[in-house]
């Protein structure tokens, strides 16, 4: 066997894993700082007029990618929690608890971006419609992992619980992702799809899916970030931990 | 480019307050959760130096 190859499965345990997160969050963060003064830059200063919205539109560019985020999130902080209770690898569950609150932070801004677009457009910050609706039970269901996690001493048995409280809740992302489609509803249709041409100028597109790749790296950083420190919690009592440099006398 | 003066680039078209109140409510968000995170780490941290100055005395005690 060739001596390059990589054993991934030593990364899933925290002792390994925690260094290798530790090298990798100022590349993320660095990205993340190029693609957003890219997208800003795009957006504000190359990007045309909207035809019908005037600027009133360029809060598309936070909005879209908080709320692509805000599902891509879930899913996979979903199916972490999963792997986490098939297989019962702690770091799988750690990874879901650390990816929950910038995934609620995200669908936070995706409805705050929402009410100040609304506004505006529709003369309402807020309707009951299927998207709007749906995209706030997302928020619940961030809000209710989390604390459904907090609420149970015993980490494993918390992991578990909020496992299938996530799991039961990725229903509701194909519905707020088709929602535009199933219902009437006041939220125009997407913007971006993959069967057909985007609706938009090429400019108004690069600088939406910028601003998304830089949500995306952020998310990325500030998720590692929390990783590191649940690690450090949950393995407290590990000598590995006690002998860090950082937990030295 | 469609901005002729800072005070056009901050009036939007007239949707300064819905486009400003977005990436003003944005960008804070991003500093609340580093902020946030940087509390939670040090809190961890300093809990974990503090576990291992009180097994070095017993250490030196014994």
């Amino acid at each position: 066997m060739s001596h390059r190859l990589v054993n991934w499965f030593r990364f899933s345990s925290p002792v390994n894993f925690y260094p290798v997160a530790g090298k990798l969050i100022p590349w993320f963060w660095i990205l993340a700082a190029l693609f957003g003064a890219a997208g800003l830059w795009l957006g504000f200063f190359v990007a045309p007029t909207d035809a019908q919205q005037g600027e009133g539109y360029r809060i598309i560019f936070l909005h879209v990618p908080a709320s692509w985020m805000s599902m891509f999130i879930y899913i996979v902080m979903a199916a972490w929690a999963g792997v986490g209770m098939a297989f019962n690898t702690r770091l799988s569950s750690m990874v879901a608890l650390a990816l929950a609150p910038t995934g609620a932070l995200m669908a936070f801004l995706s409805l705050w971006t929402g009410a100040l677009w609304g506004k505006p457009m529709w003369g309402a910050w807020w309707v009951w419609d299927a998207r709007l609706t749906s995209e706030l039970i997302l928020l619940f269901l961030y809000l209710g992992f989390m604390a459904l996690h907090a609420a149970i001493d015993e980490p494993r048995r918390a992991d578990r619980a909020a496992a299938v409280l996530a799991l039961v809740g990725v229903v509701n992302v194909p519905i707020i992702y088709f929602s535009v489609k199933w219902w009437n509803t006041l939220h125009q249709g997407s913007s971006v799809s993959l069967t057909k041409a985007p609706s938009m100028a090429q400019t108004m597109l690069w600088g939406m899916l910028l601003m998304a790749l830089c949500f995306w790296m952020y998310s990325i950083a500030a998720a590692l970030t929390r990783l590191r420190a649940v690690i450090l919690e949950r393995e407290a009592h590990t000598d590995w931990v006690l002998h860090l440099p950082e937990a030295a006398a | 480019m469609q901005w002729n003066s800072l005070s056009d680039f901050l009036h939007m078209g007239g949707y300064g307050l819905y486009v400003w109140g977005s990436f003003g409510v944005s960008a804070a968000a991003l500093v609340v959760e580093q902020l946030l995170l940087k509390r939670r780490t040090q809190a961890i941290v300093r809990s974990l130096r503090r576990r291992a100055r009180a097994e070095k005395m017993d250490r030196e005690l014994a």
